[in-house]
């Protein structure tokens, strides 16, 4: 075997870091047993496959949008995940010994809180010094007195694990607040088992989807009331969490619908999902909020993330919340030290898992020894995570070292200080070579009714250098796949293809969450105003080019009054166009200007993103190429380029709306934008001929812009061959049902869509929306144009103007209407 | 004596509400201090649901939701107590300050241990340099704890100027030390956290005068808005009021309702609003003495509830 890896092309140039354990090599420099297999077979595709299946690995990511927000990063979309070809590779016997740890940890946790929460044995009778929780920020006294189902905290607990040059494992952090990086190891594994199909069947991997059908069914089981179908939802803080792609994965995964707090609501100390359908009981959340904003009510009453309400819901034991609120109390390393003799107290056993060497400066004892040594500790807060990294003693010069524990005395319980961790090293492909890097391995278990289960398996992180000695994901890093290798083969499973269930085949998706219709609503309002803007605006900058320039022609000014009137240039153009480019250049790209391309445009950007998990890679592609055609080049644009630039913007959105004809399945999602852009384009269609009514009462030279900013401009030439008409102009833009431009046509469309909307009342009768788009459809049709028009001009009469404004007025109350009855529910009563 | 209470808060909002839910604390407790014999708490609109329970710091706390859309949310809160009369001790045989720290900070279990819990930081009480350096020279080696407190209180009635118009309820305490100014929940803060700086355990307690006149004059109905005051923890006394807005040890005159580590934890009414955007709020309240009494004004004549030398 030796003799065979000695030959090794990969190992050849590979240099373990003195003095830290290698995860791959002992110190001689030849290979661990569990890594031959894997080296070999890596050896075999030779270094231009390697770095082509590396190549896969990105090309996987890229395409499923793994994503991970840093924070201050400005480009705010998220930057793609890393994961390096190469696994990290532990033994199962190995494996084992760690998971009896881990498991012990969960169990020990969880008794710590729930004495923390109940009868605080621990300070009254086991000597825990009471400033553990009277200084922890995290230990939430509303929470006192609430016992969890099966008085279990932490469901989810993940822990980082190093290990010490001697080759044993410690514990570097728990974490039971909102617990990150499991949905991150599967997406790892589904697509390392893609690029190294081989290696990874004939290497007995253990599997990881028993893990979440695990953590599935105890979610399930925490169901305060006995139901064949508990409601289990996944509480997400939204698109700008670090981890949002997770959340979107881990819902869809395991089959839970993702929610934001206005998704929520509390009546009668009980939670609901607002859905188009209704409102729906909700008997589990999975939290991915921390739990101090989580009820605005009881705790910080600065949250935005929160449910008023569910701490009382909790408390009446009408919700089970993963992991139970409060459970941040122990996600401290001033813990730590205690755990040793908390085993023996609570458990009778010995800890298995020995953590980092921690002192908490919040006793005598301890501070004293950390001032003495100082120069060999690194510290950390000891309750707060967010921004503080780690500061290393040794690091500092004499005085920034008095100036530190000058603040740690000021207030010794925020502090706690550790030894420094000597990381393992694992292998990284860079440059066809591997090279050794510090590592961290982030392990998983779920707790439920009946014991706990470890993930086989992790979320492994690398530092990007060696010499780096903190490695986050936030502070830059890549990550890798984690195999536990079975002694035999494994048995296969996912949770795709369900044991022991009948997969329901579903045709349209229940229960659309309302703030989902609402901004898919919003998505067909605004891009079909980005539209509208666009030819508006290509109406005028078409004339200012070619012959037409410089030349005042009498259907420009009519133009120039009718966009004054419609609030979109300013009323100084009215005598003279000089300036009217800047005035173009504004509306296309200043983003702060109200009601520009650029500002709509952003606004379409900002809800697109917060759907990102409903929508189409290639939609998501047409909004960014949006995006970037309008960041702008120069301060000035000759009206030739700002034209072509407003043709290729209708081009872009003409795409946008094909995708939404021809990609999104007909459910309530799709039919909401619809109504959001057939209301948008109804409401504008009005408001035009209402302006063009008041600026050209008597004359004909607004006609022709109406008919071009209405994209009717062909459908008219070709009916009538002739110079536009009031009347002819009026009928196809308002009356015409077979023209897709007109008012009449989109109610008509609305009515189709209304009559298809849930009824979310009892007896299932008409919604009252269709009625009242009903009344306004006939109302359009019935009206005659021909006495009004007439009556307009003749007699100075503003029937027409006025029938105008009043439907415009009238949609804008069906908007309100739809509002109030689908996305807010606020007159939704239960009892 | 004996006290009916009448307690009454008002929002009015700028548009309809239609779900708010709240978080409570009206009920006044019966203890060895006080004995509550009735307690009704009534909205309107009445209340979809209205549920009990004990907070963390032992007092009782009731949340109530409103369903339906209303542009008015009036709380009444009714109840009787009895307050009985203390015999305060002797403020100069308590024990030097450095005992009552001391004693709070090292012992494992008991009252004084659980009172150490009073000595850290608080959301509305932070450590502040500012609280040390005003508060160090009430406390010189060995001077008894009480007498330490009854300096403190006096300097602070005397530095401070009470003025409704200061501060609200969100006035950060820089802000309040700053100026200097404020109503009883910032002269409560920062005596608290005075306290706190030198290692004494001290409280936050929200509760009610007794609303008297000057002689001759028609008891005014709602004239006061709920108090505030502080406790701190003297080992083997216990916990022990005092009143810096009135520079008094409050005795029979003060009715407890709740205590907790600052306002955030015994806020009479906390709520959640869907909808309502503005609201304004009009709170009243009335003690009535049941048993005939000697009236007083407290602020102005602190005499009969046990002066300050």
């Amino acid at each position: 075997m030796i003799s065979e890896t000695a030959t090794s092309s990969l190992l050849k140039g590979y240099r373990p870091t003195p003095g830290a354990y290698d995860e791959m090599v002992h110190s001689s420099g030849s290979p661990r047993e569990s890594w031959v297999g894997l080296i070999q077979a890596l050896d075999r595709m030779g270094p231009e496959e390697l770095d082509a299946r590396q190549e896969s690995v990105n090309r996987i990511i890229q395409e499923n949008g793994v994503t991970y927000n840093i924070y201050g990063d400005t480009q705010g979309s998220g930057r793609p995940w890393e994961l390096g070809l190469m696994p990290l590779v532990i033994p199962i016997n190995e494996w084992r010994s760690i998971e009896a740890g881990l498991i012990q940890r969960t169990r020990l946790l969880n008794l710590i809180l729930s004495d923390f929460y109940g009868p605080q044995r621990l300070l009254r009778e086991a000597g825990l010094p009471r400033a553990l929780l009277a200084a922890n920020p995290n230990f939430l006294r509303p929470c006192f007195g609430i016992r969890p189902p099966e008085d279990l905290f932490v469901i989810m607990h993940a822990v980082d694990l190093a290990r010490a040059p001697d080759g044993r494992w410690w514990v570097l952090s728990d974490r039971t607040q909102t617990p990150s990086g499991a949905g991150y190891a599967l997406e790892n594994r589904i697509v390392l088992s893609q690029v190294l199909p081989d290696e990874f069947r004939e290497g007995h991997v253990e599997r990881l989807a028993g893990f979440f059908r695990i953590l599935r069914d105890t979610l399930q089981r925490l169901a305060p009331a006995a139901r064949s179908q508990p409601k289990v939802v996944l509480l997400t803080p939204g698109p700008y969490n670090e981890t949002y792609f997770e959340h979107v994965y881990l819902a869809r995964y395991l089959g839970f619908p993702l929610v934001e707090r206005d998704d929520l609501t509390v009546r009668d100390r009980r939670v609901f999902l607002k859905t188009l359908e209704g409102l729906q009981d909700v008997d589990v959340i999975l939290r991915r909020v921390d739990d101090t904003y989580c009820d605005p009510l009881e705790l910080r009453a600065d949250s935005i993330l929160g449910v008023p309400g569910l701490l009382e819901s909790a408390r009446a034991g009408n919700v089970a919340i993963a992991n139970a609120l409060g459970s941040g109390a122990v996600q401290t390393p001033a813990i730590t030290a205690f755990l040793p003799s908390l085993a023996q107290w609570l458990l009778g056993e010995e800890l298995l898992l020995p953590s980092v060497a921690t002192w908490w400066c919040g006793q005598e004892a301890q501070l004293a020894y950390v001032r003495d040594h100082l120069r060999e500790l690194v510290i950390k807060p000891a309750f707060t995570w967010t921004g503080a990294e780690p500061v290393f003693g040794g690091r500092l010069k004499a005085r920034e070292r008095r100036a530190l524990y000058a603040s740690i005395e000021k207030n010794p319980f925020a502090f706690v200080a550790q030894e420094e961790v000597a990381l393992s090293t694992v292998p990284v492909l860079a440059s066809q070579q591997l090279a050794p890097r510090p590592m961290v391995l982030r392990a998983f278990v779920c707790a439920g009714p009946s014991g706990c289960t470890v993930l086989p398996g992790g979320l492994t992180r690398v530092s990007t250098a060696t010499d780096r000695l903190v490695v986050s994901m936030q502070s830059g890093g890549t990550s890798k796949d984690t195999w536990i290798l079975a002694d035999g083969p494994v048995n296969p499973l996912s949770l795709l293809k369900a044991a022991g269930g009948i997969v329901r085949l579903e045709r349209a998706a229940a229960d659309v969450p309302s703030r989902v219709a609402d901004n898919l609503y919003w998505l067909g309002r605004y891009a079909e105003r980005l539209e509208d803007t666009v030819r508006r605006l290509r109406c005028l900058t078409v004339r200012l080019v070619g012959e037409a320039s410089g030349d005042n022609t009498p259907d420009l000014e009519a133009l120039i009054r009718v966009l004054i009137r419609l609030d979109l240039i300013p009323s100084e153009f009215e005598d003279s166009l000089s300036g009217v480019e800047g005035v173009i250049h504004r509306l296309i790209f200043r983003k702060d200007h109200p009601g520009s391309i650029a500002d709509i445009a952003s606004r379409l950007g900002s809800l697109a993103f917060t759907m990102r998990d409903r929508l189409s890679s290639d939609t998501w592609r047409i909004l960014n190429r949006l995006q970037s055609d309008l960041r702008p080049r120069s301060s000035r644009m000759a009206p030739g380029a700002a034209l072509a630039l407003l043709n290729t913007l209708i081009l872009d959105l003409a795409a946008f709306a094909g995708m939404e004809t021809e990609n999104m399945t007909r459910g309530h999602g799709w039919r909401f934008l619809e109504i959001g852009r057939r209301l948008e384009r109804a409401t504008n269609g009005a408001t035009l001929l209402q302006a063009g009514l008041a600026v050209e009462a008597l004359g004909f030279s607004a006609l022709d812009p109406i008919l071009e900013m209405a994209d009717s401009t062909i459908t008219y030439r070709r009916r009538y061959f002739a110079q536009p008409q009031w009347l002819s102009v009026l009928d196809l833009v308002l009356s015409d049902d077979t023209n897709p431009r007109s008012l009449s046509f989109q109610l008509g469309a609305l009515g189709q869509h209304a009559v298809n909307l849930p009824s979310t009342s009892p007896e299932g009768t008409q919604v009252q929306e269709s009625l009242q788009i009903e009344t306004l459809h006939n109302a359009v049709r019935a009206f005659n144009l021909e006495a009004a028009l007439e009556a307009e001009f003749e007699h100075e009469d503003t029937q027409l103007s006025d029938q105008l404004a009043g439907w415009a007025s009238d949609l804008r109350g069906l908007s309100d209407a739809l509002a109030r009855h689908y996305f807010t529910h606020a007159d939704t009563r239960v009892s | 004596m004996k006290y009916r209470i009448l307690h009454k808060t008002r929002y009015d909002y700028e548009v309809d509400v239609s779900l708010s839910q709240h978080i409570a604390h009206l009920r006044p407790p019966s203890n060895a201090r006080q004995r509550c014999t009735e307690f009704r708490l009534t909205t309107k609109p009445a209340t979809a649901l209205k549920a009990d329970h004990e907070d963390y710091f032992g007092n009782p706390t009731t949340f109530f939701s409103i369903q339906g859309d209303h542009r008015r949310l009036e709380v009444t809160a009714r109840s009787v107590v009895e307050v009985m009369p203390l015999e305060l001790p002797n403020r100069e045989q308590t024990p030097p300050w450095e005992i009552v720290r001391d004693r709070c900070r090292s012992e494992k279990t008991g009252p004084a241990a659980d009172a150490g819990d009073f000595t850290f930081e608080s959301p509305m009480i932070p450590h502040l340099p500012g609280l040390l350096n005003y508060g160090a020279p009430s406390f010189p080696p060995g001077r008894p704890i009480l007498t330490c407190a009854g300096d403190l209180t006096e300097r602070i009635f005397q530095d401070f100027k009470f003025d409704p118009k200061a501060t609200t309820v969100a006035t950060p305490m820089e802000r309040v030390m700053k100026r200097r100014r404020g109503v009883c929940q910032d002269f409560a803060h920062f005596q608290i956290g005075c306290f706190r700086s030198l290692g004494i355990p001290a409280r936050y307690v929200s509760g009610y005068l007794e609303t008297s006149p000057p002689p001759g004059v028609a008891r005014l109905i709602g004239a006061d808005a709920s108090h505030a005051w502080v406790q701190i923890f003297v080992p083997d006394l216990g916990w022990v009021d005092i009143d810096p807005t009135n520079n008094v040890f409050p005795n029979d005159r003060h009715v407890l309702v709740a205590c907790g580590r600052d306002f955030d934890d015994v806020s009479p009414i906390r709520g959640v609003m869907v909808g309502g955007q503005e609201h304004t709020l009009s709170v009243s309240v009335d003690v009535a003495p049941l048993t005939p009494g000697k009236p007083a004004k407290p602020r102005a004549d602190p005499s009969p509830s046990g002066p300050l030398a």
